[in-house]
């Protein structure tokens, strides 16, 4: 039996500077994954997904992440999503600053 | 130290042209990502975890003062004012943007610097002796060879798409410091039973997934065959390399499937095929680079200030006792700067500090700079009676840690802090085991000891080697760190056996403590070093120390 479906976000890295962006729903690629797009339906996330893929002149490497509805809206499951909202542990660099 | 010629020049600059068209097409969508990659890969532009990752080659890890000083402006300039040394012996910046990495590779061709085949399925950056030239127990210069090597591997035709990266390292003295035996192929000068020089040639080691140590394919083989004889090996490789299973690709599969007799029948025979194209115009050639790599003029003057610098101050003489090796010329020293001071980034520098390490290279070290694959950068050639001076500048710079070889000189790759293929932090535990250690005040009494930290099972981190390794695993969406014990990456090399399940990040830091406090617990004395104390005990005691039976850990 296939798995059940978990929500996800349409992530990606920015065409110019490589930093984590998240595709929201009104077609923005967003610095911010709390206002990305949470797909909760498979069939649609394939779709939106799809839709991020075509737009290379704008981002790289666009891909499926799991995501979960927070307060402020999506937020990762994984460590490894996690880390990309935020930059890296040894530096404050990245989002991290860049957001606040 | 080996200037561009004009064929140098004119090859890299022409290979920035390109790539900013190459990039210019990106950007304005002519290209996708997928036609991109191959071509920034090509230069060395990779797409990490937060931003694009350019690794810039740093030819057997030799640097002049110039090239330092471009470094150093580079990460001021397109960067976040620091650049990361890798064990490859390469730079690495971390933040680069797109658009202006075309101007950087011009500006790294302006010092002759490129980031050309530090990725992909080609000859890597050939490495060697970070001690080259000037380590004590040398036989000869291994840096010329490896100049060949570059030369003859840099846009070599045949070996554009090999099945897999193609690792070489060469070492010119007794004790193996170029890790040979961890190499696609490991070059190690050896002399015959007539005093001649020549190479005894290891293929097919390699760490990552699976980690191998190299085998002896020729035993002696004469400097002036040394480039037909390796592209023998790399052809039969091309050809004889799977390339159905990514992870079998590499050579030291290809040896392990095929069996070194078979490897070494078809090295032979390929090697016999091709010995008389190479008509001596490599040899002219190695002839005009050995000229470019004469030692320097070593002068003979009074070492006493040293040793009254010694008497005097013993911070001078700690460090002194840690950061030195032995130089072949008299009155001389070799000076290991640690770019690992105590909770800081193994590896990573800051422009100032560049700068600094340049101008101390100009000053007192004949213009001359290595990076170590251990992360760490070296002054080759300084007179005893400059130390003190090169000491007092270091320390102003915050890079007079007297740590080398020590617990907290670790290794350890970016990790998931920075790269796509992480599957665990590794920086953040190399900070955490230093500091600590440090705030214990025992690294000295614990004596030699190498820790090596990979980030995932490639292995940059060199953990199968480290008298200590720790590998950061993925375990059901948890960072779990796997420890293996007794590695060794030189002339004896062995790969660690591993010690039993993984730790979560908050575990590791205090089992490592566990298992060095309890070495100092079984060491027959204090010059048992813990790899000795390891081979002498095995892996048991270490195994009882770092998982506690319950009854005992009831009865604590």
């Amino acid at each position: 039996m296939a798995r059940a479906f978990t929500p996800k976000v349409v992530t990606a890295n920015a065409l110019l500077e490589g930093d984590a962006v998240w595709l929201t729903e009104d077609d923005r690629w967003t610095r911010d994954i709390a206002e990305a797009e949470l797909l909760t339906d498979e069939a649609h996330a394939e779709l939106r997904l799809l839709e991020a893929q075509s737009r290379a002149g704008e981002i790289a490497d666009a891909y499926l992440a799991d995501a979960k509805s927070g307060e402020r809206g999506p937020e990762p499951t994984h460590f490894r999503e996690e880390f990309r909202t935020r930059g890296p542990s040894n530096y404050r660099h990245g989002k991290q600053v860049e957001l606040n | 130290m080996y200037t561009y010629n004009d064929f140098d020049e004119a090859f890299v600059r022409s290979r920035v042209a390109q790539f900013r068209a190459q990039v210019e097409r990106r950007i304005d969508g002519s290209l996708t990502e997928d036609e991109f990659k191959p071509l920034r890969l090509m230069n060395g532009l990779y797409l990490q975890l937060h931003a694009y990752m350019l690794r810039v080659a740093v030819p057997y890890g030799t640097l002049n003062p110039s090239q330092m000083r471009q470094l150093a402006d580079i990460a001021d300039r397109w960067d976040k004012g620091y650049g990361h040394f890798t064990t490859r012996q390469n730079i690495q910046y971390n933040w680069p943007k797109l658009q202006d990495v075309p101007d950087t590779l011009e500006a790294l061709a302006d010092v002759g610097m490129h980031a050309i085949q530090t990725s992909g399925n080609t000859i890597r950056n050939v490495t060697a002796d970070h001690f080259a030239g000037a380590a004590a127990d040398e036989i000869e210069d291994p840096r010329p060879v490896a100049e060949l090597l570059r030369q003859w591997s840099t846009d070599h035709p045949e070996f554009q798409f090999l099945p897999r990266k193609f690792k070489i390292a060469v070492s010119g003295a007794e004790h193996d410091r170029a890790v040979t035996k961890a190499h696609d192929i490991g070059l190690r000068m050896v002399r015959n039973a007539a005093g001649e020089p020549g190479f005894e040639v290891i293929v097919g080691g390699g760490l990552g997934r699976t980690p191998m140590v190299g085998k002896v394919l020729r035993d002696f083989l004469p400097k002036a065959d040394l480039l037909p004889y390796v592209e023998a090996i790399v052809s039969v490789y091309n050809l004889l390399g799977r390339r159905d299973n990514k992870y079998k690709a590499r050579i030291k599969i290809t040896v392990h499937e095929n069996g070194l007799e078979k490897i070494q029948e078809l090295v032979e025979e390929r090697f016999a095929a091709i010995r008389g194209e190479f008509t001596g115009f490599d040899q002219d050639l190695l002839t005009e680079i050995e000229a470019a790599f004469a030692p320097p003029a070593f002068v003979t003057k009074s070492t006493d200030g040293y040793e009254a610098a010694r008497l005097a101050n013993p911070a001078f003489r700690s460090w002194t006792d840690t950061n030195l090796a032995d130089h072949k010329a008299d009155g001389y020293a070799i000076v290991s700067i640690s770019i690992k001071k105590h909770g800081q980034t193994p590896g990573d520098a800051t422009s100032d500090q560049m700068r600094v390490m340049a101008d101390l290279a100009e000053r007192y070290s004949h213009g001359e700079l290595r990076i170590s694959h251990e992360q760490n950068v070296i002054l080759p050639h300084v007179h005893q009676s400059d130390l003190p001076a090169v000491y007092a500048a270091l320390r102003e710079a915050d890079l007079a840690t007297a740590n080398i070889g020590l617990v907290s000189d670790i290794i350890a790759c970016p990790g998931m802090d920075y790269c796509a293929l992480a599957t665990a932090r590794s920086i953040p535990i190399a900070q955490e085991i230093a500091t600590r250690f440090d705030d214990l005040k025992i690294e000295h009494e614990i004596g030699a000891l190498k820790i090596k930290i990979s980030g995932c099972i490639n292995a940059c981190g060199h953990h199968h080697v480290g008298h200590i390794g720790i590998l950061g695993l993925d375990r059901a969406g948890v960072e779990n760190y796997q420890i293996t014990l007794g590695g060794d990456g030189t002339e004896t090399t062995t790969i660690g056996e591993r010690a039993g399940p993984g730790f979560s990040a908050d575990e590791i830091m205090p089992a490592i403590e566990r298992l060095v406090k309890g070495y100092l617990d079984l060491r027959t004395d204090e010059t048992e070093t813990f790899l000795q104390t390891y081979r002498r005990l095995g892996l048991a005691p270490f195994k009882e120390i770092l998982y506690p039976s319950e009854e005992k850990a009831n009865a604590a």
